[in-house]
């Protein structure tokens, strides 16, 4: 059973075919990475996977369900956690009121209107594990908008995890970061590894090889090979279409 | 962050916000006592205005400033629960509990349809939408010949509620301090919970709220819901206080005087529509008066100094009066 398959998915943007028939599978435990150059349709793609962008044809099975016609928040609710290219938190929150957050989306509703949410003790341990996990553990109280930009990076994974995910779509996770945050970010992935099924867009190409099982190259919203790290890098017509000569 | 049986967090006495919420509370405990020895009556009545004003704007602060929502349609509710009072004690019916009742299902009702349409949309849209519902319930009641259309409707008899005659001013300006204390109470609470913290965070950020798998929407409706009857509750006293009921307290104006009201006193904080409406209505009374002793040609124009007083806690404060004011460590509201 795979964590992950689309079939033939298509999102068109007026006349534009934004992703094009794509069809791919994350195994259990494995990281797919989708590579291609900007407006190749990676996070339409994402947006699709998670139901925030409708795709008009096609469909998405998650663990052999079929979600196509399953909104955004049941999604999440299947086990489907994602990360943004552009971080998505909620500004003027706390770190750990991020976190929480996701811990709670774990619940099926949260009406609950009386006791401070900050004395569901279970819930708070869970927070503040997601937060050591991505190394922010001193960073509990600090407000989201006063935190550094790789900082902010790391939380959204923090947020992900924290939801208890059985597959985790991860956009851009090194957008932006710094030498330093990216080889703390690729061990924490590396760590991880195994624990969940992750699909991977990344930019950083020593992340990919470094991290992915098999990698996917997209170029104008179609897929034009999947193979191993090793398979892609030999591939005469992805180094035509995207690598170039730099790889 | 530990369990605390009163209080939803820890208090932190000292804290400017603590103080001024605390003054202002026994300042208004207190308003009866202090005119009754000025022999004054009048300073009663207008107190309870304030504590009404104030009541509508906590209800509209709790979607407004917690989830978000610009609604420039609560007077709608304001007015619904006037006439929840007015239309049955036209046929006799003066039971406070009745009219409480009345008020406060109408309004879930009406909250429930208005709100599941609006919240398909947000930003302008729902602006639009929820001022268009509104004008069509002020038109609807300015249509309701047979009890006083346009002219609007006298209550003959204040609302009769067990013990309480509301018809003793006193009586009703510490039945409205007391609701307006116990809804500042639950919304406090509110908004420190789990239900709170998805609010708030469908205001913060409701993207993200929903792909960690919150239904926001069920969440801003029955938010918005809960917001409504709040109102309709203060029409209630309304109808009780001015002993009339017309589609006036149902003009859009008077939901934006609502949004003036949270932003002034400090949106997203739970005390500030308390402070809001203290100031505002207090400027409305004297301001007039002012401006009539220092320049009597002008007296028309106090509307401009209120104007310009606004402008100035805009610009200068952005949190608003109450809400610029530091809270303890670790304490937004």
């Amino acid at each position: 059973m795979s964590a992950l398959v689309t079939r033939s998915l298509v999102k068109r943007f007026g006349g534009v075919l934004a992703t094009d028939h794509v069809s791919l599978t994350v195994e259990p435990g494995e990281i797919h990475a989708i590579i291609g150059p900007n407006g190749a349709g990676k996070s339409t793609l994402i947006g699709q996977l998670a139901g925030e962008i409708a795709s008009d044809e096609g469909q998405v099975l998650m663990f052999d369900q079929d979600v196509t016609a399953v909104r955004t928040h049941q999604r999440a609710q299947l086990g489907l956690a994602r990360t943004y290219q552009v971080t998505q938190l909620a500004k003027e929150f706390t770190a750990l009121d991020n976190v929480l957050l996701a811990v709670n989306a774990r619940q099926r509703h949260n009406f609950r209107f009386w006791r401070n949410a900050h004395d569901d003790a279970t819930a708070m341990t869970k927070a503040t594990a997601a937060l050591v996990t991505v190394g922010l553990g001193a960073m509990h109280h600090a407000t989201v908008g006063t935190m550094a930009h790789g900082e902010q990076r790391q939380l959204e994974i923090a947020m992900a995890l924290a939801t208890e995910p059985k597959l985790l779509l991860l956009d851009e996770p090194l957008a932006g970061m710094s030498q330093g945050e990216s080889t703390a970010i690729i061990a924490l992935l590396q760590s991880l590894r195994g624990r969940y099924p992750m699909l991977l867009v990344e930019h950083d190409m020593e992340a990919v090889f470094a991290l992915a099982d098999r990698v996917s190259v997209l170029v104008y919203g179609r897929i034009i090979a999947t193979d191993t790290p090793a398979g892609i890098r030999n591939n005469a017509e992805v180094r035509a279409a995207y690598l170039g000569e730099t790889v | 962050m530990n369990g605390n049986l009163w209080f939803p967090e820890p208090i932190h006495w000292t804290a400017p916000r603590t103080l001024v919420a605390l003054v202002v509370l026994a300042a208004l405990a207190l308003l009866p006592a202090i005119t009754g020895m000025l022999g004054s009556d009048y300073y009663v009545s207008f107190g309870t205005r304030v504590l009404i004003y104030a009541l509508a704007a906590v209800g509209l602060n709790f979607i407004l400033g917690f989830g978000g929502m610009v609604s420039l349609g609560h007077a709608m509710y304001v007015m619904l629960g006037a006439y929840a009072v007015a239309i049955p004690a036209s046929h006799g019916v003066t039971s406070g509990w009745t009219h409480l009742a009345i008020a406060a299902a109408t309004a879930a009702v009406l909250a429930a349809g208005v709100g599941a349409v609006a919240l398909r949309t947000s930003g302008i849209a729902f602006i639009m939408i929820t001022l268009a519902f509104a004008q069509m319930l002020y038109f609807g009641a300015v249509g309701l010949k047979d009890y006083g259309g346009d002219d609007g409707l006298t209550v003959a008899e204040r609302s009769v509620a067990g013990l309480y005659d509301l018809s003793n001013p006193t009586t009703l300006y510490y039945v409205a301090l007391v609701t307006l204390v116990l809804t500042l109470y639950l919304s406090w609470r509110t908004v420190l919970s789990p239900f709170g913290l998805v609010l708030r965070a469908t205001k913060a950020n409701a993207r993200r709220a929903t792909a960690l798998g919150h239904p926001v929407f069920r969440y801003q409706l029955t938010a918005y819901v809960v917001s409504a009857v709040i109102c309709a509750v203060a029409g209630v006293l309304l109808a009780n206080l001015t002993k009339f009921a017309s589609p006036s307290y149902g003009a859009w104006t008077l939901s934006g005087e609502l949004i003036v009201i949270v932003i002034l006193g400090g949106i997203g904080t739970v005390f500030g529509p308390v402070v809001g409406a203290i100031i505002l209505l207090a400027l409305e009374e004297l301001l007039p008066s002012l401006v009539e002793i220092a320049m009597p040609d002008y007296k028309a124009n106090w509307m401009l100094l209120l104007g310009l007083f606004i402008f100035v806690v805009a610009l200068a404060l952005k949190r608003g009066v109450f809400g610029s004011l530091r809270a303890g460590r670790g304490d937004s509201r």
